[in-house]
């Protein structure tokens, strides 16, 4: 294999502190060299985490075990609520139980391999290495997974890998997870050492002599404007992909916390990065509010096929296994229907966009299960997937045991994030960032059920480790609630939401949030090119300038308004999406979920530039904080080498 | 798929600008809502167009409108969630209903769940039931094996049924006691399944039915509306589990309570 020279230096803003040398005693040797707190002492530390899902509710259940008082928030009713309830199909661990050749060695070797190499060695490694522990405490915990008859825990296979080493809880492992993490976290509530507050949005970051000392946050019942000091910030607020309206991702969803850091020195990397799901139900019509994922897993058994003619118009049954293309199983033979995410969505674009697709509006595949309820009858199906194939039902009508299923890509996910290095902090001391929000674990690409795990070792077996060298190391005064720069973010927040009141134009936020999804699926979602990018990146510019001119933002500040909650959402997507276009506009190669038209093989598969692009893309905000005008973005890089998963072109197909 | 038969619809829809404001039932004409939409695309059609008329839209929580974060929450037509079983209001669609329909909406309806504004409500109750015992007590890092604890699988199986509980309410919601013995049983029944629970199952449930108490949830008749309003289709047979293991944990359990 031919080696390649990588031409990028990394910026010196940009410091990994990622272990040296050997990667497999990498996370021991550098827990090593941390500060820890000593016992007595982690009382008088206060430690604020935004965001209860898998990430938030570990890390401050946690931390509060450890003896560290912590504030949780989010903006949902209770923490039990986080986007992580969703997901569905299961969390992979290096268990080997199935005996099928499975190792640390392996899942960290899958998931360099299946993120496109731009992820951070050392960060995976760690992750498959703690991955076992997060199956061992969630079991503690009580999280009812799967089990064979022997009472021992199942596991299946999943896309971008060759063995067994996903655990699940029926359809609803994101769920049981989060549940088990809630209770950890309401435990510590129990003992007084979490203080929960539910229905506060974060808006800004508190800054004192540089370093992350406190958040604003807006009561979302009362209005209200509360500022929360401590010695720490912990960001865990999931993903933006709701920047493109339609995704699997919850209506709350959004990047206003990440954002609002970055606008205060936190560094964005890879904002490009975005995962289109490949088994999604497909659109019905202009009112979609949402997309809904069928998990990964049904891959396993259902099989993915357009007609060979474009213009057959039987319907699915009716058309014989000759006149039928499984193109997926014809394309990539030796992993088939498990090909990982970005592969199989690929692939079902170009069938559609070929014409090949299927249903009204043709933008769908088949994904049909005929042949395995043959094989093992309905009954089984039904055990593994009955509330997948439910829930299909509920939402198109039809009846997915007699009829193949109709599915589209649809984002889903999203690997960019605040930039953190090895400890997970960002580039503003004192501000770390855990699970979806940062970026560091899953390169270009996500493998499937690899999102709940790096969200619970983050919480659960990195930061409580990696806070304390903060904590011991840095000069931490007791900041008063009318410090300066605590009165400064205050107002900031509060200016801003005066001003999006006080527009009061004729254009819903709804529609411009509509807008900017269109924007942004049309030029910068599964394919993307030079020409489509710089028309995107003008668009939102202009659609930015009409919302600060022309948004009708409803009802008052001091009342639970949701209209205002939307409106202040979407006038950071309007930022974010610029620098998500510039990002994939940037980016001159095609790798994982970031693919570029212009840069494929003859057979259209991502052709990576690893002389040039071997690396993060980190963007600093360099405009005024205040400015709403999407100013400018300066780029660090964070190059990435990789001495012990070699780079090569990821290949499915032998 | 889309379809041409749209349908015209009479809401009538409680608003209550607070939590200590009157509230009153007010009529919305809808034309031509497509059968292929949920029940809260439906509203989200209904707020643009309040939008555009200057009224204030229609406050309702929902979130991952997939049926499975449990925040989406209104009486339809007198029925928690609306008429499909085991369903949530996000993921009911309105082919379900026909041309000329009237649709009563209304919030939950208990005094544990007060209104916050139209239809959305504080269930942060439940969030302070289980704090008072809806865990086991083990610390990060104090596990052991995942395989060293084996668990049959049909303990295992009736765990995960009630362990699926999302936490809307809707048993309360459908319980003319508003009573939260459902919510209450799955976590109970959850843990009092796994070997995990033992060591803590007598403290937990008498900890968790005082809180539940303390709330101002009413007590269990056994009309079975909670079952039959659920959209995670808890069973009734975890409150006879949570009456076992109350009584269990008052009358013979040796550990303290």
């Amino acid at each position: 294999m031919a080696e390649v020279t990588t031409t990028t230096n990394s910026s010196s803003r940009l410091q990994s502190n990622a272990p040296t040398g050997d990667i497999t005693t990498g996370w021991d040797r550098h827990k090593f060299d941390l500060k820890l707190v000593n016992p007595a002492n982690k009382r008088k530390f206060n430690i604020i985490v935004v965001g209860t899902g898998l990430a938030g509710a570990s890390a401050a259940a946690s931390l509060a075990e450890l003896g560290y008082n912590v504030k949780a928030f989010c903006f949902q009713d209770s923490p039990r609520r986080a986007h992580s309830i969703a997901a569905q199909g299961g969390i992979n661990a290096a268990k080997n139980y199935c005996n099928d050749g499975d190792s640390v060695w392996r899942l960290f070797y899958d998931t360099v391999k299946g993120g496109d190499f731009r992820a951070r060695e050392s960060n995976v490694y760690r992750l498959a290495s703690v991955s076992t522990n997060i199956i061992d405490q969630c079991v503690a915990q009580g999280v009812p997974f799967q089990r064979d008859y022997g009472g021992l825990l199942a596991n299946r296979s999943f896309g971008g890998a060759q063995v067994s080493r996903t655990f699940y809880a029926r359809g609803q492992t994101g769920q049981q997870l989060l549940l088990g993490a809630y209770s950890a976290l309401m435990r510590q509530v129990d003992l007084g050492k979490v203080k929960l507050f539910a229905r506060r949005e974060m808006l800004d970051l508190i800054k004192v002599d540089g370093v992350a000392r406190g958040i604003v946050v807006r009561n979302l019942v009362t209005g209200e404007f509360e500022s929360h000091t401590g010695d720490a910030v912990l960001l865990a607020t999931g993903g933006y992909g709701n920047v493109f309206y339609l995704s699997t991702n919850a209506k709350g969803c959004n990047v206003t916390a990440a954002w609002r850091c970055h606008k205060r020195g936190a560094f964005f990397a890879n904002p490009c990065f975005t995962q289109i799901h490949p088994t999604c139900i497909p659109v019905s019509g202009d009112h979609q509010s949402k997309l809904t994922l069928m998990s990964e897993s049904l891959r396993n058994d259902g099989r993915v096929w357009v007609p060979k003619n474009p213009s057959d118009s039987r319907s699915p049954n009716e058309i014989p296994d000759d006149d039928r293309d499984y193109f997926l199983e014809r394309r990539y033979a030796a992993f088939g229907n498990l090909v990982p995410r970005d592969v199989a969505s690929r692939a079902a674009k170009k069938a559609c966009d070929e014409g090949f697709g299927v249903g009204e509006t043709k933008l769908a595949v088949y994904l049909d299960f005929r042949d395995t309820i043959k094989r093992d009858g309905a009954a089984v199906v039904k055990g593994k997937y009955g509330n997948l194939f439910q829930m299909y039902a509920k939402i198109t009508g039809e009846d997915p045991y007699s009829t193949p299923m109709r599915i589209y890509p649809a984002v889903h996910y999203t690997m960019g994030g605040l930039w953190v290095d090895y400890n997970l902090q960002t580039t503003v001391p004192g501000l770390y960032c855990l699970g979806e929000a940062n970026f560091s674990d899953h390169g270009a690409n996500r493998l499937g059920a690899s999102a709940l795990m790096q969200g619970l070792a983050d919480g659960y077996f990195v930061i409580p480790y990696t806070i304390a060298h903060h904590l011991a190391t840095s000069k931490l005064p007791k900041i008063a609630d009318d410090h300066p720069d605590v009165r400064g973010a205050v107002e900031s927040a509060k200016a801003r939401v005066t001003k999006l009141l006080s527009i009061q134009g004729s254009r819903s936020v709804e529609s411009f949030h509509r807008a900017l999804g269109k924007i942004m699926w049309e030029k910068c979602g599964m394919a993307r090119n030079d020409a489509g990018l710089k028309y995107a990146e003008k668009e939102i510019a202009a659609l930015r300038d009409e919302f600060w001119n022309n948004v009708r933002v409803m009802g008052t500040g001091e009342a639970f308004n949701q209209n205002l909650e939307h409106a202040g959402r979407v006038a950071d997507f309007l930022e974010f999406g610029e620098l998500l276009v510039h990002d994939a506009l940037t980016r001159e190669e095609s790798c994982g979920g970031h693919f570029r038209e212009e840069h494929q093989t003859d057979e259209n598969e991502a052709k990576r530039n690893d002389a040039d692009f071997c690396h993060a893309a980190a963007w600093e905000y360099t405009g005024g904080h205040d400015s709403f005008a999407g100013e400018k973005e300066q780029l660090h890089k964070e190059a990435l080498s990789f001495e012990n998963v070699h780079l090569t072109t990821r290949s499915y197909r032998e | 798929m889309s379809s041409s038969r749209g349908l015209n619809l009479t809401l009538k829809i409680w608003r209550q600008p607070g939590p200590n404001a009157r509230g009153e039932f007010r009529t919305y004409e809808m034309k031509n809502i497509s059968p292929d939409m949920s029940f809260l695309e439906m509203l989200d059609v209904l707020n643009e167009q309040l939008i555009q008329t200057s009224e204030d839209p229609v406050a309702f929580d929902h979130d991952c409108r997939e049926g499975i974060c449990g925040m989406c929450s209104m009486m339809i037509n007198g029925q928690a969630h609306g008429p499909d079983r085991a369903t949530t209001t996000c993921q009911l669609h309105m082919r379900r209903f026909s041309d000329g329909d009237t649709i009563v909406i209304e919030p939950w309806r208990a005094s544990a769940f007060p209104v916050i504004r139209d239809l959305a409500t504080d269930r942060s109750a439940f969030d302070r039931i289980i704090t008072a015992g809806g865990y086991v007590s083990i610390n990060t890092g104090n596990a052991q094996d995942a395989n060293c604890l084996p668990v049959g699988r049909d303990r295992q199986e009736k765990s995960m049924a009630a362990a699926a509980c999302i936490g809307c309410g809707a048993c309360v919601a459908a319980c003319k006691n508003a009573s939260a013995m459902l919510f209450v049983s799955a976590k109970v029944s959850q843990l009092a399944l796994l070997p995990q629970g033992v060591p803590e199952r007598a403290r937990r449930v008498t900890r968790m039915v005082a809180q539940m108490d303390k709330e101002g949830f009413g007590g269990c008749t056994n009309t079975y509306e909670c079952e039959a309003a659920c959209p995670a289709e808890v069973s009734v047979t975890n409150i006879a589990r949570l009456n076992r293991e109350y009584l269990r944990a008052v009358v013979v359990s040796e550990e303290g309570v």
